[in-house]
């Protein structure tokens, strides 16, 4: 765990330190707020409507920062040939994996964190409950998660960041879409692809403030199996 | 007398990407306090032998100790026993020289406290002081090349494996690189690889010749040359008459010819001899030349003795005394890799070389 704190802390620094990170940070809190403002705020709705708008969009633009925020944790450091400093000190490969999932992680609840402020004016001429705005957070932070494990695992597989971006954004596009390909399949099929899509059926009963526990079991096993597979895929490259 | 310990035990190493052979078979070993130079054209193994080591890379086949460590059962252990350069120094260019430094620290084991005592004796020692604050980005290549061996070093490892630390500095820079590679003597054992054969022969004890993955000679360089080079070349400076000079020094036992070359030094009677014999006659030839009359200015062994070992032992064609393998040298690490090519030397070093850049290391 101390390695993992340690790899952790050298990334936040490397986020903060970075153009890359401010920018992702600021596009994500604009696009955000433009959706709030174009979804939320036009026209005459009931609050909770304006809240499940908010986090629809939220969800969006946290899957996308989680992505970009992965790309370069490895296929950016092989590209630089840094990630032998790791793979040659006395630490292991799960180390390595989670302390960079950690400070990406954190850097995306920052950014979550930074647009409470929207939900917040909600209470300026309307009323929500304060558990709809936490577990509408909680499942951005579950998505954000995931979708970091994926963008994390196609970072591992690829030797450039190019290549990550691509890959990582194909294979998020898919496990958003399967509820798209569960509408056209039979049953039981159907049933088990809408099952695995990252955020439609999934994601909405956390919008509405709804928490169910199987969508957090979803959440995090889909994070652990896509964590163990960047771990695994790590330590396969040494038998290359 | 008891037989020093080995550091390093290689026995019977194979590496293979796919099916191609990269290393072996593959069986050296290297005692404590040795500095040992790894010596290859491009593509021989140099950097998957390093990386292996290292424990960045699996073998395919056989035992690589470190420290009487296997690399494959304890890699924990023997990574924390080894400070390793690789061609590439992996620095975080947005860091400062110093939170880098202490990074990598902590990443070997060392605690906060440890690291923040070691850190400064580290920068001292490699001649950082002045820019550990700076951010690495903004350092030049001969300092950026001081930090990959100040993080290698900064954990007071065992062992010490340097790719390359040479490459691409400047004469200037290679003479303190070579200075600080010295001052790490005794303190560290050290197996350290390039192409630049004066810096091999002046920094090592022993040479490691590699070539398509096996060890082709080992030895010191008059060893090496020793065993390979039939006629050894001496150049001497002298004043005085060249008949007489040239008659003198022909008949040293052991001499097989001596012609007149330009002398690099001007001055009333001065002529140069260029001496091919059988073996080291530099004593006797001196003695012969100064027993002749003649004054003795300089004496000095042909330029091209370990250039020429290096390019036999490690199978570069040769033609006119100039081989593509020295072109290649001249040329420089990545042009030598196209030069081969292009000769159509065949390309499986150029194979190698490309499949060893496996995660942004070099061959």
């Amino acid at each position: 765990m101390r390695n993992a704190l340690l790899v952790a802390g050298r990334e936040i620094g490397s986020y903060g330190r970075s153009l890359l990170g401010w920018a992702i940070g600021a596009a994500a809190l604009l696009v955000e707020g433009l959706w709030f403002s174009a979804n939320g705020l036009s026209g005459s709705r009931m609050s909770a409507d304006v809240l499940r708008e908010f986090f629809n969009g939220a969800s969006g633009v946290t899957m996308i920062v989680a992505v970009l925020m992965s790309i370069p944790l490895l296929a950016g450091e092989r590209e630089r040939g840094t990630l032998v400093l790791l793979n040659t000190a006395p630490i292991r490969d799960v180390e390595i994996i989670a302390g960079k999932y950690l400070a990406a992680l954190a850097m995306i609840g920052l950014v979550t964190l930074a647009s409470v402020y929207m939900p917040l004016l909600i209470f300026v001429n309307g009323k929500v409950s304060l558990g709809h705005v936490a577990a509408g957070y909680a499942g951005i932070l579950l998505l954000g998660s995931a979708a970091l494990a994926i963008g994390m695992f196609t970072s591992a597989v690829s030797r450039s960041q190019v290549m990550a971006a691509i890959l990582g954004g194909l294979l998020l596009a898919v496990m958003v879409t399967l509820w798209l390909v569960a509408k056209v399949t039979e049953p039981p099929v159907n049933g088990v692809l809408s099952g695995m899509a990252l955020h439609h059926q999934r994601q909405f009963p956390f919008m509405t403030g709804v928490l169910k526990l199987e969508n957090v079991v979803y959440y995090v096993a889909v994070t652990y199996f896509f964590l163990l597979a960047a771990t695994k895929t790590l330590e396969a490259r040494r038998w290359r | 007398m008891t037989k020093a310990f080995a550091v390093i035990e290689i026995v019977d190493l194979y590496k293979y990407y796919g099916e191609r052979r990269a290393v072996g078979p593959l069986s050296f070993s290297i005692e404590a306090g040795e500095i040992v130079g790894l010596l290859g054209l491009n593509g021989a193994g140099k950097t998957t032998t390093l990386r292996i080591l290292a424990c960045d890379l699996l073998p395919s086949s056989g035992s690589v100790r470190v420290n009487g460590l296997d690399v494959v059962e304890s890699p924990h252990e023997v990574r924390s026993l080894i400070g390793y350069l690789p061609d590439t120094p992996p620095l975080y260019g947005e860091m400062t020289v110093r939170a880098y430094l202490h990074f990598a620290a902590r990443l070997r084991g060392l605690s906060k406290a440890d690291a923040d005592k070691r850190v400064p004796e580290v920068l001292e020692a490699t001649a950082l002081a002045e820019v550990q604050d700076q951010l690495i980005a903004s350092l030049s290549h001969g300092y950026k090349q001081r930090v990959g061996i100040a993080q290698a070093i900064v954990h007071g490892p065992k062992l010490l494996v340097l790719d390359e630390p040479i490459s691409g500095l400047d004469p200037v820079q290679i003479v303190e690189m070579r200075e600080l590679l010295r001052s790490l003597k005794g303190e560290h054992t050290i197996l350290l690889s390039s192409h630049i054969l004066s810096e091999i022969s002046e920094t090592c004890d022993r040479l490691l010749v590699i070539r398509d993955g096996q060890i082709a000679a080992t030895g010191t360089e008059a060893e090496l040359s020793a065993k390979l080079i039939k006629n050894q070349r001496i150049d001497v400076t002298v004043r005085g008459d060249e008949e007489k000079a040239k008659d003198a020094a022909g008949a040293v036992p052991g001499v097989v010819s001596v012609e007149a070359i330009d002398a690099t030094e001007g001055g009333e009677g001065v002529i140069a001899l260029r001496i091919e014999s059988e073996g080291d006659t530099r004593e006797a030839v001196c003695r012969a030349l100064v027993t002749a009359g003649l004054g003795l200015l300089e004496v000095r062994r042909g330029e091209r003795e370990l250039e020429s070992v290096f390019l036999e032992l490690a199978g570069a064609e040769t033609t006119d005394g100039v081989s593509g393998g020295a072109k290649k040298k001249r040329a420089g690490k990545k042009g030598a890799k196209k030069t081969r090519a292009a000769a159509g030397e065949g390309d499986a070093g150029a194979k190698d070389a490309a499949a060893e850049k496996e995660d942004g290391s070099g061959t």
